[in-house]
């Protein structure tokens, strides 16, 4: 067999110690420290990714929750609104109703009061006039008439005492 | 911009490539023919001392120790004692002619001595595991007091952080199911780091990195072994049970167990196939990039005219062939990993399904 392919003792007994010793210190010193840190590196990568997924979700969720309440907001404002309209409305109607009711009573009244007045006026203009009657022909009975002309003058200077008086 | 600089990048190496081999068909025109298989058995071969370059015949290399255990007792010496020494017997010990360490008894019989020398494979093993753990602890080194919530890391350790995962996630986390993964998953990165660095290292023609570690099958042996213990010592029952009483009519387990010896000699095929196939791999690698050389080499004692001409060529097929030699540094490295990851989780299943059906054809019944 040709020297090549049979291993020497030697080289062996070197490989073996020489292996032994590069395996032990990778083992123990060189590839966890990397593996090791790789995989937390891994696992850190994972967590903050998950963490930005749960992150936003969250941002998601308090947006979705923003816009509902923003709709809610502004749902109210309109209903408030429409409140505002209808409340003012109602007030104007009903203070159109107030000012109208009491402008006919006072318009009412007032007529009451006008045709108390001219019932009043009247009754004292007739009252008067029946004075008068009464005084002018109490005159006229009191006084002994002569003449027709003599009576027209008493009659003229009893009116004319009576306007004087008046 | 980059695409620029590559193209300027690419045309310098090819230049500087076309330049060598003319420098040195002057100095070697004088020497004798190439023997390219002894040249590519030398070069992917272990060997004693750190062959780095020869200059006007002087080869410049780093010696090495040598610890064997002779018939003399234990030995220890500079590999550069074989040559400095006489007929290159240092100690009655010399270097045969595949560069093993050998000594003659009385009878004149060469044999070979119980050798544990630190030889050039040796070194790069401990440039590969030292490059290893500076890397990784560096890396490690990163993270002591950082937090989840810091910044990943750039740069090198980011890097370093990324082909890590890969392999964790995708090859480990993929075939070994979830209970057991954690406890191989430290043993089948080490495999595969360390392959791919071996490698990578081994395509670096110079100091540093160009022995050939997991081109050697006592490294690949080694590695085979390892995932084979791992296999077989942590498998499930199930495991066991499916060697020796597999889901199959009576008659092809009863009388001759004919199932369960090919099964058993699927364990043991398993890991074996991991051995030859990273070996092969990496082995042929290095011996066509070496071949490839040979031929600038062999065109130019041709003649000039002819290595110029083919030099160039040899030189676009070595680029070519370093580019793949990364692509099968990690494609090699990741089949490695993949496999043994792959034997080690079907040995931890627990054969859920199965037991179930039984249990519902019984209930049927």
């Amino acid at each position: 067999m040709p020297s090549f392919l049979t291993p020497d003792f030697g080289l062996l007994f070197w490989m073996l110690i020489a292996f032994l010793v590069v395996f032990f210190i990778l083992a123990k010193f060189g590839f966890p420290a990397i593996i090791n840190m790789v995989e937390e590196r891994k696992k850190f990568i994972d967590e903050s990714l998950q963490s930005a997924r749960e992150a936003n979700e969250k941002l998601a969720n308090i947006k979705s929750e923003s816009e509902v309440i923003l709709k809610e907001a502004q749902l109210r404002q309109s209903q408030i609104l429409k409140d505002a309209t209808a409340t003012r409305e109602k007030i104007i109607r009903e203070a159109k109703e107030k000012a109208s009711v009491e402008a006919a009573r006072v318009i009412e009244e007032a007529k009451a009061q006008i045709v108390a007045e001219r019932e009043k006026s009247e009754r004292e203009s007739r009252e008067q006039i029946a004075d008068l009657s009464i005084q002018i022909a109490g005159k006229v009975l009191s006084k002994n008439l002569e003449k027709d002309e003599q009576q027209i003058e008493w009659i003229d200077r009893l009116l004319d005492e009576m306007s004087v008086a008046k | 911009m980059i695409q620029n600089k590559f193209i300027i990048l690419t045309s310098c190496i090819l230049f500087s490539f076309l330049l060598i081999p003319v420098n040195l068909t002057a100095a070697e025109e004088n020497q004798p023919e190439i023997n390219v298989q002894e040249l590519v058995m030398e070069h992917t071969a272990d060997a004693h001392e750190w062959h780095i370059t020869t200059i006007n015949g002087r080869a410049i290399s780093i010696p090495l120790p040598v610890v064997v255990k002779s018939s003399q007792g234990w030995q220890m010496f500079m590999s550069s004692k074989f040559e400095e020494s006489a007929g290159g017997i240092y100690n009655g010990l010399y270097l045969n002619r595949e560069g093993k360490i050998c000594e003659k008894d009385s009878a004149g019989n060469e044999s070979r001595v119980f050798d544990i020398s630190i030889t050039k494979n040796v070194v790069q093993l401990w440039i590969v595991v030292i490059l290893l753990i500076v890397i990784f602890l560096y890396c490690a080194h990163w993270y002591k007091n950082k937090k989840p919530q810091d910044d990943a890391p750039r740069g090198f350790v980011g890097f370093m952080e990324l082909f890590v995962m890969f392999v964790y996630n995708d090859i480990i986390k993929e075939t070994i199911d979830e209970k057991h993964y954690r406890f191989f998953a430290p043993y089948l990165l080490t495999v595969f780091f360390f392959i791919f660095l071996s490698n990578i290292l081994g395509l670096i023609p110079i100091f540093p990195g160009g022995a050939n570690l997991t081109g050697n099958i006592a490294i690949t042996f080694f590695l085979a072994l390892c995932t084979m213990l791992l296999t077989n010592i942590f498998g499930s029952k199930h495991y066991w049970k499916d060697i020796f009483w597999p889901d199959v009519p009576w008659w092809l387990k009863f009388p001759i167990p004919i199932l369960p010896v090919i099964e058993l000699f699927g364990v043991f095929t398993k890991p074996f196939a991991l051995m030859i196939r990273l070996f092969a791999n990496i082995f042929g690698g290095h011996a066509v990039a070496i071949s490839l050389t040979c031929v600038i080499f062999i065109t130019c004692q041709m003649g000039i005219a002819k290595g110029a001409s083919i030099s160039p060529i040899s030189v676009f097929l070595m680029i070519f062939m370093d580019l793949l030699e990364v692509l099968v540094a990690f494609i090699q490295a990741f089949v490695f990993t993949m496999l043994s990851s792959v034997f080690i989780g079907l040995a931890q299943q627990e054969g859920e399904e199965t037991t179930h059906s039984v249990e519902m054809t019984n209930n049927n019944l």
